[in-house]
């Protein structure tokens, strides 16, 4: 019980000082039958020695990615993070400290997140971004939902290359308000017509880049086809890292773009917490949700920053706030952007170069195997291959040999039987020339 | 006397203090480094990662490749190192002192929490990875799940949610899934009473209900008979705060259960003060139907400013098959994440992947560190605390309620009235005394609300300087010394900040017209 301080002569002292003379007659509210007179049945305290013990026995019995050739993406990508970063969120100063409410004694954590909107807004090529959502994929819901204040029409179109845990967020938060359709079977190749689905309906077109399954594609045409019909494009990234090497879903003429920001500073954490990033047009900014950094002056004239447009939310809205979000990932914001700090433009380029042509390589060697395909025409650092048979016992089989060889397609598509055959692989700078030919050889062992 | 960030306190001239910084060159006084914008020290050339070279490949990009300049900075690692060095420095953090801030929790933040969560084998591994490579932290899960339900006395748990108020918007979901399935789709209302958290009402719109406030009474608790005249067949669920946001237990808790439920309604509980009651009192005994726990202020994990949260969901029998995949369940061979809604009845996904892995393992080993009975001495010592504050202010300040109160005491400023100073001018010179203000404006329910949660981890000592110091200032505003507070803060990084002109003019990033209006040293140029 090392982190209560008080005695039990202070105790006494306190109680004497409210004037009561058993801490249970400050709980008198609480009705009697209620009031526990024992401990409820856990274990009773435990030593630092004990307790940081069981979490090792705890973390023994999971294989960590660093421990074997990686390869697994799917909205969570393993990249090598600077030990500044990790040392730098630790400062208690960052650590310990609660949304900036008081901005006089919160300039650190508002300097930052005013850095951060900024980066996150140049990456997307948008021109405002807040300062973090939960993650990529509840941004993704949040994102159709300001498509739906904005144009207060009720039709999402949803592409079927869209992760499919993703799709199922945004089903899920919105299918109380019957706002959303799902329009597109699950499209491998990315060739779909979303085009034609628009109509006077459309609130927005969600699609992702690169999609689910690897592929890229310029959304320039597909943008134009939306703007005529008053609708909104919706680009999610799960990769940013991508950024670094394609054309930014800005530039492609996006109204607002949602994505993970986990590729930078946070590490895998086993799906959380990761770090949500948020971006659109000017115009929208007042329909965002999520807070907000501005910059304003003090009473003697610096520079300084402030939460800002709180009046949508939550806590003065209320019931028309813009989201219902409070706390968010304030903590992973930093450590994203202490880590693109650190990389600046020209290591953010270079980290993209390294991880597509690393997946390239791969892809080229994959390729070369009997029996197995390659199925994209394009893709930054993770693409579809086709085994000669189920992906899921390959998997299986690989993880025996010591190698995490991919996702199996399957995994999150349990009812389509045409997918049961791929196998989604994703390349980092984190994969050695060495873990590329071990997942080449033991894969060609594996299908032999 | 000095203040915790190493100022002399006793400062008697108002005139004095604002000339307390003299004029530097840098803009910077000693200790307090000014910080200027990575975009104003950067340079997109310029790298603090050293990263190997690029190797020879064919592009598949397919013609997107990205062209023109971004515009992102770079600093050197020394750089990057100062830079937030110093920008840390001007946060305050429990770590620095108290921070008595109602309604949130801040608490001492263990650094074993921090040690255990980056054991590789926690943080290192891929939410997809095959699951039988994770047997370890689903068992994790589950123990933590086995906690949950044991503290609270409830049978079932969703683990996912991201935070407080997405816990209640699992939570509302459930609801919500349960009256569907029971043919109720005329239930489209939720009260939530005007005390509640901001959160309550947006997430019952969220959910696409309607909300319709229930009023307070004298004593600040929910007033049992209008709740009960609200109720009917088209209200779908209450939400209530227990311990509510006035610092108080609502005595009649089980008597507005009872009430909820003949109506054929559910009792939703926010469960942000849960900590004033842990190990105390199991909400499952009050007759709740399902509550989110905010892991980051019951169990310490720390704020970051700003989040992480996680926002675990307890519910009772009723409630349980509705909640959203995915879930651990163990089976023969070992322990199965069920990652599809296929047959069950779960209302569906509320988040890629399942959860906040990483606030799992702060919050556990500050469990399993406190055990069972650690636990209930911290909800008996941070309602001392609180009474504590409550009794030693009560003669100076204006407590808003009658008796005990829970984890945070709650006054308004009544005992300003007549002195021109407000609440934000009270808080904002605390600020000058070393300490992060209390919770200001909240609860609605009473004028110019002060908060103050001083929580389980401060000592008596550390209470009675909080209380000499708030003392001392509610002498000052009695005495007439107004300035002193209408200019607070004097000695902050910042001295009051404009929110007027942000929000009406707001300036959301950087762009090279927004340079330093102090730059002493462009101005030497």
């Amino acid at each position: 019980m090392r982190y209560l301080p008080l005695t039990p002569e202070d105790r006494a002292q306190m109680l004497a000082k409210i004037g009561v003379s058993h801490i249970d007659e400050l709980f008198r509210d609480v009705p009697k039958e209620a009031l526990l007179d024992k401990p409820v049945n856990l274990p009773p305290h435990a030593t630092e020695m004990q307790v940081e013990a069981d979490f090792r026995a705890f973390a023994a019995r999971n294989l960590a990615a660093g421990d074997a050739p990686f390869f697994i993406g799917g909205g969570a990508y393993r990249h090598h993070v600077p030990a500044t970063v990790d040392y730098m969120i630790q400062r208690g100063e960052f650590l310990t400290a609660y949304t900036p409410y008081q901005p006089e004694i919160s300039q650190g954590t508002l300097q930052a997140l005013f850095e951060f909107q900024t980066q996150v807004a140049q990456i997307f090529g948008m021109d405002v971004a807040n300062a973090s959502m939960y993650d990529g994929s509840t941004a993704a819901a949040e994102a159709v939902l300001m498509a739906r204040r904005i144009t207060r029409r009720k039709k999402a179109i949803i592409s079927g290359s869209l992760h499919p845990q993703y799709i199922d967020v945004i089903n899920c938060t919105t299918a109380f308000t019957e706002d959303v359709t799902v329009i597109n079977p699950v499209a491998v190749d990315g060739v779909e017509d979303l085009i034609g689905q628009i109509d006077d309906e459309t609130s927005c077109v969600v699609v992702q880049n690169p999609d689910f399954f690897g592929n890229l594609q310029d959304f320039s045409q597909l943008a134009e086809a939306v703007h005529e019909k008053k609708a909104l494009l919706i680009v999610v990234v799960t990769e940013v890292v991508s950024l670094g090497a394609i054309k930014s879903p800005g530039e492609m003429g996006a109204d607002i773009v949602v994505g993970e920001g986990q590729s930078l500073g946070v590490g895998l954490n086993f799906g959380g917490p990761y770090v949500g990033l948020f971006a659109t047009k000017q115009q929208y900014v007042r329909q965002m949700p999520g807070r907000l950094c501005g910059v304003t002056k003090d009473a003697d004239g610096k520079r300084g920053f402030v939460l800002t447009l709180s009046t949508r939310e939550q806590h003065i809205r209320r019931e028309k706030a813009t989201s219902n979000i409070c706390t968010n990932a304030g903590l992973c914001t930093l450590a994203f952007s202490i880590h693109m700090t650190l990389l600046g433009e020209a290591g953010f380029r270079k980290l993209a170069k390294i991880n597509h042509a690393k997946a390239a390589i791969l892809a080229n060697r994959l390729a070369a195997l009997d029996g197995v395909e390659v199925l994209n025409k394009t893709f930054f650092n993770e693409f579809t291959v086709k085994l000669p048979r189920q992906a899921a016992p390959v998997v299986e089989e690989l993880v025996e040999r010591g190698v995490l060889g991919g996702l199996p397609v399957s995994r999150l598509y349990p009812d389509d039987k045409a997918l049961e055959n791929l196998l989604l692989v994703a390349v980092t700078e984190t994969c050695s020339d060495e873990d590329l030919d071990t997942l080449v050889h033991e894969l060609k062992e594996v299908l032999k | 006397m000095m203040n915790n960030q190493g100022r002399p306190t006793n400062i008697d001239n108002v005139a004095a203090l604002s000339g307390d910084r003299i004029d530097t060159f840098t803009g910077n006084q000693a200790l307090e480094q000014e910080e200027k914008l990575i975009y104003e020290i950067g340079d997109t050339a310029r790298s603090g990662v050293d990263l190997p070279d690029v190797p020879e490949a064919q592009s598949r990009l397919g013609g997107l490749e990205r062209d023109g300049e971004i515009g992102l900075p770079g600093l050197s690692e020394p750089e990057a190192m100062r830079h937030y060095t110093r920008l840390s420095r001007q946060n305050y953090a429990i770590d620095m002192g108290l921070y008595p801030l109602g309604s949130c929790t801040m608490k001492h933040n263990p650094r074993l929490n921090e040690k255990v969560t980056r054991l590789p084998g926690l943080c290192d591994i891929h939410p997809l990875q095959p699951q039988s490579t994770v047997q370890g932290a689903f068992d994790l899960i589950d123990t933590l799940a086995h906690w949950l339900k044991e503290l609270t006395g409830m049978p079932a748990v969703a683990m996912s949610p991201k935070a407080g108020a997405h816990g209640e918007l699992c939570g509302m979901m459930a609801i919500r899934a349960a009256h569907d399935k029971a043919g109720e789709k005329q239930r489209t209302i939720v009260l939530a009473p005007e005390s509640a958290h901001g959160t309550n009402p947006a997430t019952a719109a969220l959910c696409g209900y309607k909300v319709k406030a229930i009023p307070a009474t004298e004593d600040g608790r929910v007033d049992l008979e209008a709740l009960k005249a609200a109720l009917g067949p088209d209200v779908a669920a209450i939400m209530l705060t227990n311990p509510n946001t006035c610092g108080l237990f609502e005595r009649d808790i089980r008597k507005i259960a009872d009430a909820v439920h003949e109506a054929g309604a559910y009792f939703y509980c926010d469960g942000a003060n849960f900590n004033a009651i842990v190990g105390k009192v199991r909400p499952g005994d009050l007759g709740v139907d399902c509550m989110h726990i905010n892991l980051h202020k019951t169990f310490s994990t720390p704020h970051g400013g700003g989040g992480p949260g996680a926002g675990p969901v307890v519910f009772s029998e009723a409630l349980a098959p509705f909640i959203p995949v995915p879930y651990v369940v163990m089976n023969e061979d070992g322990f199965e994440m069920v990652e599809h809604v296929g047959e069950s009845s779960s209302f569906g996904r509320m988040t890629a992947f399942h959860g906040q892995m990483g606030m799992f393992v702060r919050a556990l080993a500050y469990m399993m560190s406190h055990g069972a009975d650690g636990l209930r001495q911290v909800a008996e010592d941070s309602v001392l605390n609180a009474n504590y504050i409550l009794a030693s202010l009560q003669d100076v300040m204006t407590p808003s309620f009658d008796g005990p109160c829970m984890h945070e005491a709650l006054f308004d400023d009544r005992f300003l009235k007549g002195t021109g100073v407000e609440t934000l001018d009270f808080a904002k010179a605390m600020i000058d005394e070393g300490y992060h203000p209390m919770t200001m404006y909240f609860p609605l329910v009473v004028h110019g609300a002060m908060l103050i949660e001083p929580t389980e981890t401060e000592s008596k000592q550390s209470l009675d300087q909080f209380i000499g110091m708030m003392r001392h200032l509610v002498e000052r505003a009695t005495s007439g010394d107004k300035d002193r507070f209408s200019g607070a803060p004097y000695l902050a990084p910042r001295r009051r900040l404009d929110e007027t002109t942000a929000a009406r003019k707001p300036v959301l990033r950087w762009t090279p017209e927004i340079s330093a209006p102090n730059d002493t040293a462009a101005a030497a140029e």
